[in-house]
């Protein structure tokens, strides 16, 4: 490999990466230090009164059992997420890789959930299944299902992991397809001939060849699950019934902006950053060297 | 070429941009707000019609999203150091503000220092309680109000025969007879569950939601509506609630519709939900006063506001504070109260205004815009009916709400949720406390 550098003055890489270097460090590094500083203090909303107190603010939410649900749900619910809609995008980008008249059309209506902004998902799957004025809810109470998401908490989580997983379909959708397009034709010939039926095909060639986009899109699922289901959740449920929708985005959102407990607000956001910087390691660590390409 | 072009524009822009800001001698005062629609329409009369009135100052009213996206606009440009002059906070964010000392500028300061006029007495002491000090001093600036009532479709309750209900047994029996009549969904319900069940249930049989006469006199008041009015309350809802005699519809306004739509025969929310109702509903309506339970000594006692003040932030020149100063004397005037009053649903806040609204025949036709005026002068208020003064009170309500959930859902008794929401509720108050400026 050649890795020789072709600039003839020294200092012009380095022109060249600040305007990039910049915006990283104005909108990310200083925020983040921001969040970890406001983390050790304790301060009114105004920022008038201001005290450093150390860790106590996040001794304070692990003393708190309503925090480690919080951590469980939104485990559960990334899990969810990214599993229902990976599975569902694979299923859809496998039926329109298949040589189709107008599969262009096919594909394009596929992917055009993932230009709806999340709140307007949220507001969309509330006309679908408001109990009273939805209009799926009107099956479903016809199939004889008690649909209450406003106090059925069970049914506002899967609510949520319903609109979240739609949303991110389209995505994965993408991605797949590009996966599957990739893959040598020749690969498949060789299984049919050698007797392989489309099924075990599917497993046994399609499937290995497409786990780094499966292992990617998991990490990339994952991620959005813990982060821009925040949207659908407020629209949709506000965290209610009870907690059984508040996840820890939510939580951080609650607590520092309609309670006003930005010390706690920024230690959460702390803790957040440390398992979606570990989750990111992981990626590049683990995930990508095991890969089998 | 493309480029030139824009940089030449770009030098113009500035250069235009640099030159005519100094050219006006008008005083801007930026006012943020959180009304949209027909409310949204007054706001930028009521700004029009004071530029117009004279040369000095200039009103420019900006819409900043829902009351807690403008509450923390408002928090996070004073944090940066640019807050607006006037900002629109709704009535739950009222303790937060006061808290700030040095981040807000009192109105009757504002009045006294800027040298106009200011009579605390011609308000109505009902509105202005909520927004002044114990001893009486207005902080903020009462714009729009509100307050509970009991929305009844007519021609339903004609249809089941069923009286207007006036007490809380009557309402429960008229929801199991209008169930019974069809609407098998939802006999009665809500919005704003914590605001009417609790708040306003606490204030109309005079027993407090908090210690300290509910906050005004300290920040160190205590929860205490885990009493056994509220929890009786709340355990013939959740009876209800299995049959949907009662059903939940939410902690905000959302299930609004469910009245407008017909579903929903009887439904307690606020008196500004007229617009809504007078625009939408296809059927003969009124608003009557929320229900009492006649077992309570001394009930009904009166209701509290909702709706939201004008709050002046701190740290401008004295000169801009005088155009402020200026603008709440215009809107105080008795007119322009009326018209606010007439435009929007929202109450007037002088007694002049009543008055004047009352003699142009106004209630004549359309009683229960009255309701709620009826509601506020019932009785003088009491240390459990003068207002609320909560920290950090738009989290304790979702606290509450999620605990009133989980005893509609079955999950807890009405008695162990209440006190779950007392104790919770506590400890975020403390912590409030805490953060205070003393």
């Amino acid at each position: 490999m050649q890795k020789q550098a072709i600039f003839q003055s020294r200092l012009l890489p380095y022109a060249l990466v600040a305007p990039q270097l910049a915006i990283v460090l104005i909108f990310f590094y200083w925020p983040a230090l921001q969040a970890v500083i406001q983390s050790f203090l304790l301060q009114d909303a105004f920022g008038l009164s201001t005290t450093f107190v150390w860790f106590e603010n996040y001794i304070d939410l692990f003393r708190d059992p309503s925090y480690f649900e919080a951590i469980v749900r939104t485990f559960f619910f990334s899990f969810a997420i990214a599993v229902s809609s990976l599975s569902f995008a694979l299923l859809l980008a496998v039926m329109a890789d298949k040589p189709l008249r107008g599969s262009m059309l096919y594909r394009t209506l596929l992917i055009w959930p993932y230009a709806v902004a999340p709140p307007v998902v949220g507001v969309l799957w509330i006309f679908m299944l408001h109990p009273s004025l939805g209009v799926l809810s009107r099956y479903l109470r016809g199939l004889g299902v008690d649909w209450n998401p406003l106090l059925d908490g069970d049914q506002a989580a899967a609510l949520i992991i319903l609109a979240a997983a739609w949303k991110q379909i389209s995505y994965n959708f993408l991605f797949f397809l590009a996966g599957l397009q990739a893959i040598p034709k020749s690969v498949f010939e060789a299984a049919a001939i050698d007797g392989a039926r489309p099924m075990r095909r599917f497993w046994t060639v399609t499937f290995p060849l497409l786990s780094p986009t499966i292992f990617f899109l998991l990490v990339v699922n994952i991620v959005y699950a813990f982060f821009d289901t925040f949207g659908i959740i407020d629209t949709m449920t506000r965290g209610g019934p009870g907690t059984s929708t508040v996840t820890l985005v939510y939580k951080v959102y609650s607590d520092g902006l309609l309670g006003g407990n930005l010390g706690s607000s920024a230690a959460q956001s702390v803790i957040l950053m440390v398992m979606v910087i570990v989750l990111t390691g992981i990626q590049f660590r683990f995930v990508e060297r095991k890969v089998t390409y | 070429m493309a480029l030139r072009h824009f940089g030449a524009a770009a030098a113009v822009a500035l250069t235009v941009g640099m030159s005519a800001s100094p050219a006006w001698a008008v005083t801007e005062i930026q006012w943020w707000h959180a009304m949209t629609g027909a409310n949204n329409d007054v706001i930028v009369k009521l700004a029009t019609d004071f530029n117009a009135s004279q040369a000095d100052y200039k009103v420019i009213p900006t819409y900043k999203g829902n009351y807690p996206d403008t509450m923390n606009a408002g928090i996070a440009a004073f944090r940066a150091g640019n807050a607006p002059h006037i900002m629109q906070v709704f009535e739950v964010g009222t303790a937060t503000m006061m808290a700030a000392t040095g981040a807000v500028k009192p109105v009757y300061k504002l009045m006294a220092e800027a040298g106009e006029k200011f009579d605390p007495k011609i308000y109505l002491p009902a509105i202005t309680g909520y927004y002044s000090t114990s001893k009486g001093e207005m902080l903020s600036f009462p714009f729009n109000s509100s307050s509970t009532v009991m929305w009844v479709n007519l021609d339903e309750l004609k249809k089941a025969n069923v009286e207007i209900p006036k007490t809380w047994p009557e309402t429960f029996e008229a929801a199991k007879k209008l169930k019974a009549a069809g609407h098998d969904t939802c006999g009665f319900s809500g919005s704003w569950v914590t605001w009417v069940n609790l708040e306003q249930l606490s204030a109309w049989h005079n027993v407090p939601l908090a210690s300290k006469a509910n906050g005004l006199d300290g920040f160190d008041t205590v929860l205490e509506f885990n009493g056994p009015l509220q929890v009786k309350h709340l355990e013939t809802l959740v009876e209800l609630q299995k049959t949907k005699t009662y059903d939940y519809a939410g902690r905000t306004n959302t299930g609004e519709g469910r009245f407008t739509s017909g579903e929903c025969p009887i439904y307690l929310t606020s008196s500004a939900f007229f617009g809504n109702v007078k625009a939408q509903a296809k059927f003969n309506f009124t608003a009557v006063p929320m229900p009492y339970y006649p077992d309570v000594k001394g009930a009904p006692q009166n209701s509290i506001i909702g709706g939201a003040s004008l709050w002046v932030m701190g740290g401008k020149p004295a000169a801009e504070y005088k155009g402020v100063a200026k603008f709440l004397t215009f809107l105080s005037d008795t007119d322009r109260q009326v018209y606010i009053h007439k435009a929007s649903g929202y109450l007037p806040i002088t007694k002049a205004a009543y008055a004047k609204a009352k003699a142009d025949g106004f209630y004549k036709d359309q009683p229960y815009l009255e309701t709620p005026l009826l509601e506020l002068t019932n009785k003088e208020p009491t240390e459990n009916s003068r207002g609320l003064r909560l920290g950090n009170m738009v989290q304790l309500r979702d606290v509450w709400s999620e605990e009133i959930e989980q005893a509609l859902a079955g999950k807890k008794t009405a008695k162990q949720a209440l006190d779950a929401a007392v104790e919770r509720g506590n400890t975020m108050l403390r912590q409030f406390e805490k953060t205070a400026v003393k």
